[in-house]
């Protein structure tokens, strides 16, 4: 592989090679004009980052640990397994760490108006969280099949005060909720910001998103080098919009001997067509701001996609890792539903922590790598969120009632 | 000159404002399309603006979300709309068409076989909304030479900076986006965009078009006091969904609002006051 400068990208205008960039109607452009010069001020700002840092420590919880899943390792006979625990944080899942700082920028911004979009409700959630913790308002776009799915989380949004808006267009889930959050940015941009939950969209979105979300990939590099004095050989996450695995990847991008394995839901399969897979099985187009891989038919129409898991349901990837893909410098594989379930199981009984689905693709994907590596090497998993939102999906596919 | 020059030279002696009905190609049946563009401009369209039917239309509104998702019944594509317009061509030579939609549809055509078809069909215009001036210039060159014209949307958040760089890119006309929102939003203040289009007028000669929350004869003769063009959508789509199974009531309704509109704002223009063309 050339050499690549990736500290570059994205460039001025938002690309990550024919990747990214700012595909928005015109209403929304004098918005992201604004968003970004903030963005680009405040991560050079003192203050910012002190009181950033504050709140990762004091209320989400940070740093989390590295833990070595000794257990799991053992019984796979292969490879070290190391887990990034983001299922510690408050609220349970990585989102926060991208929350907080979005939060803190629309505080700054002097905006009084919160809105998201959530697939799985773990985005929704930590942004419900923070926007009660500053006192704003908050109002949720979830695509109504998923608020079936993930019914605890709804219950917790509203608790926190958020308005949760089942979006009852289009699929009905992750991709109709973005298309609702947008509609409402459009109409409501002067008192309002979008709090983007995952490494898509306009730039400066997943530049912004992956550099608040980059912690995850510091923080287990040092855990990592000071636990065995050496870097990983792997790193594993799951990808939908891809922000978790962008988070542990990018820091470890000038480290030539890292691979990179990211995880996409196969659904019932690939070949079924019932997958939510854009890497592995789609195609480069252009939806909600950036150019990626999107999964569509032969005229360019966004087709639905399958998961058992709400937050991997998307049918783009974030620009980010359409360029890694390309360039080789990572590869992307899928794990199906039932990979994932079993993935699911095998950690909860292995080693006591229960992942949630979208997690569960990962460790599914880990179940298959360790076994072909030996014990003197180390594979680093982003053990992204915890699963007692996907309870209630599990028991059902199980035939139980709980 | 190009089928739109000529359309907007021509109301510029006539005095009158260019009236201009949005469409969803396909909807509520393709079958109907054709038919519908023809009766549109018998009862006073002077452009027509033909939706492309996606899956995920952020930037509008419920209204032209509904109709998208019933033009795609049929499969309604990229490919059929062109058609569609190859046909309207067929007995129309005067009438300007523009395609209004998003980016993605034409991406997967490939744009050099979509500039190529376009121009085949006798299309004049495109405009995507999720494609700005920024990300245009692979497209603008094979556009330029199909002699189609990038449409671009000016909204109420569009900076002084902006407009001017919007304008160098555009051709045909510019939209003025009347409201911060989806289509089919409600209320306009005529005296605000009458202000805007003068700011806008401070970078370019093209013609304005205003749309976005027009939706009766009243607010469309108000517009065309200010604007060289009235585009008016959600207000004939929200028939679509009424007369679903009836394209011909479909067509007789739209007509009819057509028909009146064009009636008010003619008569507006008449009375004295006229755009500062």
């Amino acid at each position: 592989m050339s050499k690549i400068d990736w500290a570059a990208f994205p460039d001025a205008r938002g690309h990550f090679g024919p990747y990214g960039g700012r595909f928005v109607s015109e209403t929304l452009m004098g918005a992201l004009d604004e968003l970004q010069k903030a963005y680009e001020q405040y991560m050079g700002d003192a203050d910012f980052m002190a009181e950033l840092d504050h709140d990762l420590q004091q209320f989400v919880g940070r740093p989390n640990p590295l833990y070595h899943a000794e257990r799991l390792s053992r019984e796979l006979g292969g490879a070290q397994v190391y887990f990034k625990r983001e299922d510690l944080n408050h609220t349970g899942a990585h989102k926060v760490n991208n929350t907080i700082g979005q939060a803190l920028l629309a505080k700054r911004l002097g905006k009084t108006r919160i809105i998201a979009e959530t697939g799985a409700g773990q985005h929704g959630v930590a942004t419900a969280t923070v926007a009660a913790r500053l006192g704003l308002e908050c109002v949720i776009y979830m695509g109504e099949e998923d608020t079936r799915r993930q019914t605890p989380n709804v219950f917790r949004m509203r608790l926190l005060g958020a308005e949760v808006v089942a979006v009852k267009s289009g699929t009905r889930t992750l991709k109709d909720a973005l298309n609702e959050a947008m509609r409402d940015w459009v109409t409501n941009v002067d008192d309002t910001f979008y709090i983007i939950g995952t490494v898509a969209g306009p730039h400066p979105y997943p530049a912004m998103v992956r550099d608040f979300q980059a912690v995850i990939g510091r923080e287990a590099r040092a855990q990592h080098l000071e636990m065995t004095g050496k870097l990983p050989d792997t790193l594993v996450a799951c990808v939908g919009g891809g922000s978790n695995a962008i988070g542990l990847f990018h820091p470890f991008l000038d480290d030539e001997s890292v691979e990179m394995i990211g995880v996409e839901a196969a659904g019932a399969g690939i070949e079924s067509g019932r997958h939510s897979a854009p890497l592995c099985a789609g195609q480069p187009g252009v939806l909600h701001g950036n150019r990626t891989y999107l999964m569509e038919d032969e005229h360019g129409q966004i087709v639905g996609t399958h998961s058992v898991s709400a937050g991997l349901d998307y049918p783009g990837v974030g620009p980010e890792h359409a360029w890694l893909k390309d360039t080789g410098r990572a590869r992307y594989v899928a794990v199906t539903d039932d990979q994932a379930l079993e993935g699911f199981h095998r950690l909860t009984r292995t080693e006591g922590i229960i992942p949630a689905l979208e997690t569960s693709h990962a460790i599914a994907h880990v179940l298959e790598l360790a076994p072909t590596m030996r014990p003197d090497q180390s594979i680093v998993v982003n053990l992204s969120g915890r699963g007692d939102k996907d309870l209630n999906t599990v028991a059902e596919r199980e035939g139980i009632t709980l | 000159m190009t089928r739109i020059e000529q359309r907007f030279a021509r109301l510029r002696t006539e005095k009158r404002a260019a009236l201009v009905p949005y469409v969803t190609a396909g909807d509520p049946e393709p079958a109907a399309t054709v038919p519908l563009m023809h009766a549109l401009v018998k009862a006073g369209a002077d452009l027509i603006e033909l939706g492309v039917p996606f899956s995920d239309p952020m930037a509008d509104g419920p209204v032209i979300q509904k109709a998208c998702e019933r033009a795609l019944r049929y499969g309604t594509s990229l490919r059929d709309v062109l058609d569609m317009v190859a046909e309207f061509r067929k007995t129309d030579t005067e009438t300007p068409v523009v395609l209004m939609g998003y980016l993605n549809p034409v991406e997967r055509m490939g744009y050099e076989t979509f500039a190529e078809k376009a121009r085949e069909a006798g299309l004049d215009g495109l405009l995507t909304v999720d494609l700005p001036p920024e990300e245009c210039d692979e497209v603008a060159g094979l556009l330029e030479n199909a002699q189609i014209a990038p449409i671009f949307l000016v909204a109420p958040t569009t900076s002084d900076e902006r407009i001017a760089h919007v304008a160098r890119a555009a051709r045909g006309f510019i939209y003025y986006v009347s409201l911060k929102g989806v289509t089919g939003s409600q209320t306009l203040d005529t005296s605000v965009i009458a202000e805007r289009l003068e700011a806008i007028r401070r970078h370019t000669d093209l013609p304005l078009g205003v749309g976005f929350g027009i939706r009766d004869a009243e607010t469309a003769g108000r517009v065309a006091r200010v604007a060289d063009a009235v585009v008016v959508g959600s207000a004939i789509v929200r028939l679509a969904e009424e007369f679903d199974g009836d394209p011909a009531g479909f067509a007789h309704a739209a007509s009819e609002v057509v028909a009146g509109m064009r009636v008010e704002m003619d008569r507006v223009r008449a009375s004295g006051v006229e755009a500062s063309v």
